[in-house]
This record gives structure tokens, C-alpha cells and sequence, in this order.
């Protein structure tokens, strides 16, 4: 079981709220919006957490002046990935 | 180059030589052709063994992303059978071609349409009676319209028009569309098949891979794996497009094909070529050289299909000018709603465009690379990465016009000091 912090990019402006309540798992890029930290692919879209995160991202999830996150349970294994055929 | 093969299978096919099959009714077939050739089919009939028939033949979609059809259409009747209120599933024929360098799902349209109805009325079935679409751009319509007016069973079929953008026959842009008349991919919070349009299970097919189901409920599973390899059953029509006086042609080549035979089919010779964009825009650079067309195997010999694009690049033209073009129509085609794509994109396209334009300058290189890096797998659909994927290969692929240019000149025969 694993939580999941789910950023709706169409929704994000970056504000950068999120980034300063989870420094250790959200940068910023070069525009402001969050980059998860040591992450790959779509691990940067859901982003999996650590139980010691979870607090801050529910705060996150609750301030985010967009709307933009929301939390996931995963179980099991990973979803299957959905990359293009290349 | 080895290849991991099933033993008893027989070594890919050397020619791109292929009995028509989903053109086998000839040009502008019209119902009466289109029985002489295929035979009839009732849908009804056909869909009980349908979900077996796709699993025991391999097919895999044709429009891109090459994922298993019958694990599609599995997971899409599961979730409508799911919760407390069963929900009837959407089938939506995507015939949205927005690749430029694609033509293959226009011409089927117009040459086939009956077997693309085929596959969605035997599909919509297997699915328990599914809510049917048939999305296509303007100029595919004419045709569905015609054939679905002169035909059974398909009063309930709507026609959606598809806008010619790049990124609108991507799944989520297509429910979209339907929905809302805005042609951009949405937040996918869940997938389309547990809920897409109005709530319900979606599932978004592409043409010609309806068209590959339509004859699998004929002729069956073992027919269809009579073409290609076992690893890439079955066949796939593919747009070749190359220097003039090449001309634009539509084959329907064997799974596992060698690329050199589709280019000597579509009448080029390999050898002068210097590189191949297969794929399309979110596909890769090759180098015609020893490489097989499948949606599986090792990357080093294997170039993937997508969703059927393979254009040959002029030999006296510059592979990074070329990529510096692609990339700043793709930076353009952005949706502009997801922030990394909407800057990340066009910080992209510049970069390139200045090496391009031979600014002397070794840190643009590095900083194409981190962009790159930067934007992938960081937005609602996946045109960040497929992006990147293209211009990571072009850097491969044309490694020594990278260096030229960033020494400040064009090494591309023909090309002209930058």
C-alpha cells in the first residue's frame, strides 16, 4: 500500500505552495511548479511518498490554492505504465 | 544484430510484399464491394468469442501507444460491471490524425470504412452494448457518413469532428471533445476505462486498429498471426513519406518487417539515406540500417512503430534544422495548460533553434539535455516526453552535425555554413 500525491498539472500554477510544506519531496523548476525530488516518468505526475510525508501532503492536498493535488492508495503492484509505444 | 525470436518461428519477413488485407476491397469500396470481399458479419454473433479471439492474436493498438487491445477492452467492460450501478460502457472510433507526417487512418477511412464500423459495431457488442462515436477530422467525414447511412445497425453511431490539431485524437483530448468541444487532454486522476466520458467506462480505439478487430471476428486469431512474427503478429499500414520525387504511400507491411524493405517498397533506395523518423513526431530518429518495425524488442535494432509514420529524411538536409522545425511546431502544439509543457517546450525549441542557427555556444547542449529532463513525465498526457524522446535521438543520431554546428558551421552535404 503506498500513497500517492496526484498532481493535476492542468490545475497547478505554481504557486509553490506545496513545495514549502514538502521541501524534501517537491522542488521547484525553472517556472516555479513542483518537480518531485529523485523521482522518474510519471512517478513525477503520482508521486509516491514516504508514511513520514504524509501529513505535510495532506496539508498540501487541503492549502493548495488551485486544487491542484490530490491523495491516492495504491495497492499492490504499480499501475502498468502508460508510455507510448516507443 | 540478434534477435530474441521464438524458435519455431520463421525469421522476419525480408520484403515488405503483403496480401492487402484492410484494403483488401479496393479504392472508395463502397457496402457491395466491401461484402464481395470480407463477407458478411453479424456483430451480434460475433462478439461472445471476440475477447478470446483479440487475447489469442496479439493485436496491439495502432495508433501509438501499441498497448494489448484485449487488455483495453478487458478492463473496460470489468469497470462497467463494477460498484453498485453498472454502467454502459463508451466505444469512440479515434480517426484523429494529427501527426503531419500521418495518412494511413484517412485513407482507411476513406477506402474502408465499412470495416471500421465493423469493428466498432462487433466491439460496442462484446461490451454489452457500448454507446458508439466515430471521431474523426473533417475530411474523413464525408465517407463515415455515407457508409454508416447506407447500412444497419447503426442509427446510434454519432460523428464527432475531430479539430486538426496535434494533440487531439490523444485519448483523453477525444473524451474531451466529445464532451466539452475542447479538443486537450484532461487530468487523469483515474483512467479512461474506469471513467471517461460522463462518468462511464471509455474506451477510445484507434481506426485502423478496429478495422485489424473487424477482421479477427471474421477469420480468427490463428488467420490474423498468419502475417508477421510472433512477438508482432498480424499487419500494420504504415504512412512512408521521404525526399521528392518520393511520393506519399500508405503499405500494409507484416509485423517485425525490416525498414529497409518499407522504404524499398515505398520505392527509396536505404542506402544514401542518413537517418529515418519512425514514429512520427513523438517517435525517434533511426538510421535505416539492420532496424526491424515492432512494437517490442531490444532497442538497439528494434524502431517502433507508433502510430505508423516513417519519413526519410532527405539526404542533402540537416537532421538538427530538421529536429529545430519539428520541435518548434511541437512547442507550439502544446495545449498551454500544464506549466512544465507550456514553458518547459518552447525554452526547448529556442535552445535548439539557436543550435541550429550555429550560435558557438557548449553550454546550449547541456542545457537541451536538462530541459529535457526537466519536462518529462510532468503533465496530463505525454507530450513532455514523446518530445523529448524525439530530440534525445536526433542528439544521437545526429551527433556530428551537433558538434559542427556547435563549432559553428553545417556539416550536412548540401548545407550551408550556419
Amino acid at each position: 500500500m503506498t500513497t500517492i500525491l496526484h498532481i493535476d498539472w492542468t490545475s497547478c500554477d505554481g504557486r509553490g505552495l506545496c513545495t514549502e510544506l514538502l521541501p524534501g519531496v517537491l522542488d521547484r523548476d525553472d517556472w516555479g511548479y513542483p518537480v518531485a525530488r529523485g523521482k522518474a516518468g510519471r512517478d513525477r505526475t503520482d508521486v509516491p511518498l514516504r508514511d513520514a510525508d504524509r501529513e505535510a501532503a495532506q496539508e498540501a492536498v487541503f492549502l493548495c490554492p488551485k486544487l491542484a493535488l490530490s491523495l491516492q492508495e495504491r495497492t499492490g503492484p504499480a499501475r502498468e505504465s502508460r508510455k507510448p509505444g516507443r | 544484430m540478434s534477435q530474441a525470436r521464438d524458435t519455431c518461428q520463421p525469421a522476419p519477413p525480408a520484403a515488405a510484399r503483403q496480401e492487402p488485407r484492410l484494403l483488401a476491397a479496393g479504392p472508395d469500396a463502397g457496402w457491395d464491394q466491401h461484402l464481395d470481399t470480407f463477407g458478411p458479419l453479424d456483430a451480434d454473433v460475433a462478439a461472445p468469442g471476440l475477447l478470446d479471439a483479440l487475447a489469442a492474436s496479439g493485436l496491439t493498438g495502432r495508433g501509438g501507444a501499441a498497448f494489448e487491445t484485449w487488455r483495453k477492452v478487458t478492463a473496460t467492460a470489468e469497470s462497467g460491471r463494477k460498484g453498485l450501478f453498472p454502467s454502459r460502457p463508451v466505444l469512440i472510433a479515434n480517426g484523429a490524425e494529427g501527426e503531419p507526417l500521418s495518412f494511413k487512418d484517412r485513407t482507411l477511412l476513406t477506402h474502408a470504412p465499412h470495416l471500421v464500423i465493423d469493428g466498432l459495431l462487433t466491439l460496442a457488442s462484446a461490451l454489452g452494448g457500448a454507446s458508439m462515436y466515430v471521431y474523426a477530422p473533417a475530411a474523413g467525414l464525408p465517407r463515415v457518413r455515407q457508409a454508416l447511412a447506407g447500412r444497419p445497425g447503426t442509427k446510434r453511431v454519432r460523428v464527432v469532428e475531430a479539430p486538426e490539431t496535434f494533440i487531439s485524437g490523444e485519448s483523453s483530448a477525444v473524451v474531451n471533445m466529445i464532451a466539452t468541444g475542447t479538443a486537450v487532454p484532461l487530468d487523469q486522476r483515474r483512467r479512461l476505462s474506469e471513467s471517461g466520458l460522463n462518468g462511464r467506462p471509455t474506451l477510445v480505439v484507434n481506426v485502423e486498429t478496429l478495422a485489424q478487430v473487424a477482421l479477427i471476428a471474421r477469420y480468427g486469431a490463428h488467420w490474423f498471426r498468419e502475417a508477421g512474427t510472433a512477438a508482432d503478429p498480424g499487419t500494420r499500414l504504415v504512412s512512408v513519406s521521404g525526399p521528392a520525387p518520393v511520393r506519399d504511400v500508405v503499405l500494409e507491411v507484416p509485423g517485425g518487417v525490416e525498414l529497409s524493405a518499407v522504404l524499398k517498397e515505398a520505392g527509396m533506395d536505404p542506402a544514401p539515406l542518413s537517418a529515418v523518423l519512425v514514429g512520427g513526431y513523438h517517435g525517434r530518429w533511426v538510421r535505416p540500417a539492420a532496424h526491424v518495425l515492432s512494437p517490442v524488442g531490444p532497442v538497439a535494432g528494434t524502431a517502433r512503430p507508433g502510430a505508423g509514420v516513417i519519413h526519410a529524411l532527405d539526404p542533402n538536409s540537416c537532421g538538427i534544422q530538421a529536429t529545430a522545425r519539428i520541435l518548434t511546431y511541437l512547442a507550439n502544439e502544446s495545449a498551454r495548460q500544464c506549466g512544465p509543457c507550456m514553458f518547459g517546450l518552447p525554452a526547448m525549441a529556442s535552445v535548439l533553434n539557436r543550435i541550429a542557427g550555429g550560435e558557438r555556444n557548449p553550454r546550449l547542449a547541456s542545457e537541451l539535455d536538462r530541459l529535457g529532463r526537466l519536462v518529462s513525465g510532468r503533465g496530463a498526457c505525454r507530450h513532455p516526453e514523446g518530445t523529448t524522446g524525439l530530440v534525445s535521438s536526433a542528439l544521437e543520431v545526429f551527433a556530428a552535425d551537433f558538434r559542427a554546428h556547435l563549432a559553428g558551421y553545417c556539416a550536412a552535404p548540401g548545407g550551408v555554413a550556419a
